[in-house]
């Protein structure tokens, strides 16, 4: 049970056995998409046919189109990055205004706001997806029929992914941010004020700098969270494919390591910003 | 302050579900003219294979939800109570580590160590266990091992911080007073850690119902999964009041799990969100 309690032999061996089997579990999927990346076949399949680079490197010549030469996943890379940078922008301005709100202000029906803020976390993506994309055809539709205005961006295309990705990563950025703000000390403010500073340079020079790592870890989640989201984003997607929608549509037909290539680049990018957010996070406390 | 906050919700989350609801009662009487009707519930109800694809996924979600609460608790015991100082949030980090990661990669190494050309197989057929490779996509527990895959992150937060706030003395108190392992759990542990409990079920219960990606790839034809039939309504055949009927149906199922959820373990909603 616990350490200070006896314990027997057999039953330390069995939690040690489960721990190695659970990291197994966790780690092989990821282990084999890293392995076959580098495998000399046409498939990501056993057996080993020797290393090498043409799934990252190759230009076509040898019949094998590498990471680098595809356009089409590089291009989704790019676009995934576009609609992230916009997400992540949105977000943390939205989740800022929205802690400040939480925090600081005091209006009938805070409580009820702030239960439908939690909202979008407990819908599923999928209808989050479709909601939004009735609601803006609905508008582009009235505005067709009695303005006669064509809204393009409210047909399927980025401007709806990143409104979609948005009306939940809102909510994570508006948690994260309320929660490092709570515990600011006011008294930090009524001094400033007291020395005379102005409520502008109280807001630059100490709430601000105070709630730094907050707005770096929320923009970073949701960075990483518009990026890999895909339930939502496949329902408002237009011609322009972000790269999960794109690697959905590949495994779908068929195999080819050039998908590994591009999960390793994906893995080994997550990596960079985990490792910098999480040498932030001490410093938060 | 007010206004950001009401047009992000207004106009992202309450006016699009008004609308999806207004799509869902009503049928489609002739070009651009519409009828107020209950016709896209009544041919849920009738048609067996949308009733028959609606159970299934909640049947699968609740196994889903059931396993990865098994197989999660031994590790968040291991990191809350056996292990401490830097094995344990070594420990820790190591799961959550996978997390970070797309679920489109993860879900890309299970095709990779599942399909008939893949890993398994091979090593089976190494090992002389089957003849011929065998086919391990496709079939139910290959989305179960998936769903699982992808939810024990969610499952593991909750119950690593409810028990990390179980104080050691009540255990050794109760195993002093002679109380065995399984008492202990029951009578000790479990009641303490019955938030986290509900918190991590109604969280990973709601993300496999929702899911799409996995039981799609891993279940192929086979996977039946409501979200499926919801994407094909509203993308596929473009039959929006359909698709809309749908997706109340999941959404009403999915919030009735979490209501009765909260009422088993009498708890508020912002409390359970705060958790996670």
């Amino acid at each position: 049970m616990i350490p200070t309690l006896p314990h027997p032999a057999w039953l330390r061996a069995a939690t040690a056995v489960y721990v190695v089997a659970f990291l197994a579990f966790l780690f092989l999927p990821l282990v084999v998409v890293a392995v076959f990346a580098f495998n000399d076949a046409p498939y990501p399949a056993p057996p080993w046919r020797g290393f090498t680079l043409d799934w990252f490197l190759g230009n076509s010549s040898k019949g094998r189109t590498g990471l680098i030469a595809d356009s089409e996943l590089m291009g989704s890379i790019l676009t995934s990055g576009g609609v992230a940078l916009w997400v992540t922008l949105l977000s943390v301005l939205l989740g800022t205004a929205n802690a400040f709100l939480l925090e600081r202000g005091r209006f009938p029906g805070k409580q009820a706001l702030s239960v439908l803020m939690l909202a979008p976390l407990v819908i599923p993506g999928v209808i989050l997806g479709i909601s939004i994309l009735a609601f803006a055809s609905r508008i582009a539709e009235f505005a067709d029929d009695t303005l006669g205005w064509e809204l393009d961006f409210l047909r399927p295309g980025l401007p709806l992914v990143v409104l979609g990705q948005f009306s939940f990563i809102a909510t994570i950025a508006t948690l994260t941010i309320s929660a490092r703000l709570r515990r600011f000390d006011r008294t930090l403010e009524e001094a400033a004020f007291n020395l005379g500073a102005s409520q502008a340079a109280v807001f630059r020079t100490i709430v601000l700098p105070y709630l730094r790592p907050a707005l770096l870890g929320s923009a970073a989640i949701s960075f990483l969270m518009s990026f890999e989201d895909f339930n939502t984003t496949l329902m408002l997607v237009g011609a322009d494919s972000p790269l999960t929608v794109m690697m959905y549509g590949r495994m779908r037909e068929g195999a080819s390591p050039v998908l590994n290539a591009v999960s390793l680049f994906l893995m080994a990018a997550s990596a960079l910003l985990a490792l910098t957010f999480m040498r932030r996070r001490p410093q938060a406390h | 302050m007010l206004a950001p906050a009401i047009l992000w919700l207004g106009a992202l989350v309450v006016l699009p579900h008004v609308e999806l609801a207004v799509l869902s009662f009503r049928e489609r009487v002739g070009p651009h003219n519409y009828a107020a009707s209950l016709a896209q519930y009544k041919t849920f109800f009738t048609d067996p294979l949308y009733w028959n694809v609606f159970v299934r996924t909640a049947l699968m979600s609740v196994a889903a939800t059931l396993l990865t609460l098994l197989l999660a608790f031994p590790i968040a015991w291991t990191i809350a109570k056996l292990s401490t100082g830097r094995a344990s949030s070594l420990l820790f980090i190591l799961c959550l580590i996978p997390f970070w990661v797309s679920e489109t990669v993860r879900t890309l190494g299970w095709m990779i160590l599942l399909r008939e050309s893949g890993v398994l197989p091979a090593l089976l057929v190494k090992l002389g266990v089957t003849a011929v490779p065998v086919e391990f996509l496709y079939h139910d527990a290959t989305i179960l091992v998936g769903l699982i895959y992808t939810s024990l992150l969610f499952m593991l937060i909750p119950l690593i911080s409810s028990l990390e706030s179980l104080d050691n003395a009540l255990i050794e108190a109760a195993y002093d007073l002679g109380a065995g392992g399984f008492a202990i759990l029951r009578t000790i542990v479990i009641p303490h850690a019955a938030p986290g409990i509900t918190a991590g079920c109604i969280v990973v219960f709601m993300l496999t119902l929702g899911n799409y990606l996995t039981p799609t790839l891993l279940g192929g034809k086979n996977s039946q999964w409501f979200t499926e039939q919801i994407y094909t309504q509203f993308i596929t055949r473009f039959n929006w009041e359909q698709g809309a009927a749908f997706g109340f149906l999941l959404l009403g199922l999915s919030t009735a799990m979490v209501v009765i959820g909260l009422k088993l373990a009498g708890q508020r909603f912002g409390d359970v969100m705060r958790r996670t």
